[in-house]
């Protein structure tokens, strides 16, 4: 069981290094957006304070958004993803190790780089940490729900769109338990309750969205 | 007179619709092991419908496929242990070497390979010089040439279900292949497939099926 989901992680790790300017597409489209609000709205501390929790999950919400159509996309188009639906493991598990695998390579790295980006808008130390560890709890769920969405609109023309009015509302809760937990710290309230409610997304969401996922894409492929 | 040889699929008035347009209505056939069946037809007349209704795919319209006397969908994971399927797409990864590529389409089959097995099969199908080099830069037919070592590394695998295996071969790899699905029919599994390339292969039990002839009228 557990070996299928190993080798499709380490399947899409190799595939991802052999593309890696994807994975730097990415990223550079999360620092450049999360950077053009303190251009925009002028450096104004305490204003940028409190917007950089929302701004920075927003950022981080697109660039998931941006990234996620191409999960399913090149399986689909070579004829793996058949596959895949073919293989006498369970599609759940591979659909899982995929996702994982995705969020390594572009969840992991926003976790990583929030830190810096959370400088910038001169966010407390303390808040800083709370940003980091939404993130952490918060962009796996991204990712998995971001799959559903992926699968959904596998193969239609205009899919981008479609996938974002589709998985928008369901990054909603995500979004406001993450971005209320730098919020809530920030305002000396402690992020305990946000963070435990959004740990509840993400456990949720893992429960939920392999299947969906892949019943989805026995859907899609047909 | 031995016993009847045993059917491994039998196709019940199998009904497949694209769109709005219905391909064809009740086709049946039955499969022995050792079993050849070539699927005709003319362009857009359904033959890679069928044979994605026939690995479950797609769902039929009408109809039943039952694989050792039991529906498919009953038994997904059984089935898909038994079958092996080559569509149009080759399902093989630009930036994996030969080698690569083979033994993650195994693994993903389940049925994961050794390298000295995947080596093996990648010098009987004539890419040895060729295993380390990245997809991208090998020809089309080298290219479904990667696709058919995964043939040779399921013997094991009773149904092989191929479509327009031929497509992009040279002559000597068109022979390979052919000597390939007769060994495999004498080993006593079943072989599907469809071709507009006139190759002879040898077996004791050869159906012709022309979709176009299920069509509605």
């Amino acid at each position: 069981m557990l070996r299928i989901l190993f080798a499709v992680v380490r399947r899409d790790l190799l595939l991802a290094w052999r593309r890696r300017a994807d994975v730097f597409t990415t990223l550079a489209f999360f620092v450049i957006v999360a950077s053009l609000f303190p251009l925009g709205v002028g450096p104004e501390a305490n204003l940028l304070r409190t917007m950089a929790p929302g701004v920075l999950w927003v950022s981080a919400l697109l660039a998931t958004l941006l990234s996620v159509t191409r999960l399913f996309a090149a399986d689909y188009a070579d004829g793996t993803l058949e596959q895949m639906l073919l293989s006498t493991e369970p599609l759940t598990l591979i659909v899982l190790g995929k996702v994982m695998a995705y969020w390594l390579v572009t969840g992991l790295p926003l976790v990583v780089l929030a830190p810096l980006l959370g400088v910038q808008f001169d966010l407390p130390q303390g808040a800083i940490g709370v940003l980091s560890l939404s993130l952490a709890l918060g962009t796996p769920a991204l990712s998995l729900l971001g799959g559903i969405g992926a699968a959904l609109t596998l193969g239609l023309r205009g899919g981008g769109v479609l996938l974002a009015l589709l998985i928008l509302p369901l990054y909603v809760p995500v979004l406001i338990f993450g971005a209320g937990a730098v919020g809530a710290d920030a305002a000396g309230l402690g992020a305990g309750a946000h963070l435990l409610l959004l740990g509840a997304c993400f456990l949720s969401a893992l429960a939920v969205s392999p299947l969906a996922t892949a019943a989805a894409l026995r859907i899609a492929m047909e | 007179m031995g016993p009847l040889p045993h059917s491994m699929l039998e196709v019940d008035q199998l009904a497949c619709l694209r769109g709005d347009a219905l391909l064809f209505r009740g086709l049946s056939f039955c499969l022995a092991g050792g079993g050849l069946l070539h699927v005709a037809g003319r362009n857009g007349a359904g033959k890679t419908s069928l044979l994605r209704l026939l690995c479950g795919l797609m769902l039929p319209e009408e109809g039943e496929i039952r694989w050792h006397g039991k529906s498919i969908r009953a038994q997904r994971e059984e089935y898909h242990g038994a079958l092996l399927f080559l569509g149009h797409a080759n399902a093989v990864k630009d930036e994996f070497s030969a080698l690569e590529n083979l033994r993650v389409a195994c693994a993903l089959a389940g049925r994961a390979v050794s390298e000295a097995q995947a080596l093996a099969a990648l010098d009987a199908i004539g890419l040895a010089h060729r295993v380390e080099l990245d997809a991208r830069h090998l020809s089309q037919g080298q290219r479904r040439r990667v696709a058919l070592a995964r043939l040779l590394l399921a013997e094991t695998v009773p149904l092989w279900i191929l479509d327009e295996p031929f497509t992009a071969l040279d002559v000597p790899a068109v022979g390979l292949l052919a000597r390939t699905i007769e060994a495999h029919l004498a080993r006593g599994g079943a072989v599907i497939y469809t071709t507009h390339q006139d190759v002879p292969i040898a077996s004791k039990s050869v159906q012709r099926i022309d979709v176009g002839e299920f069509a509605p009228c």
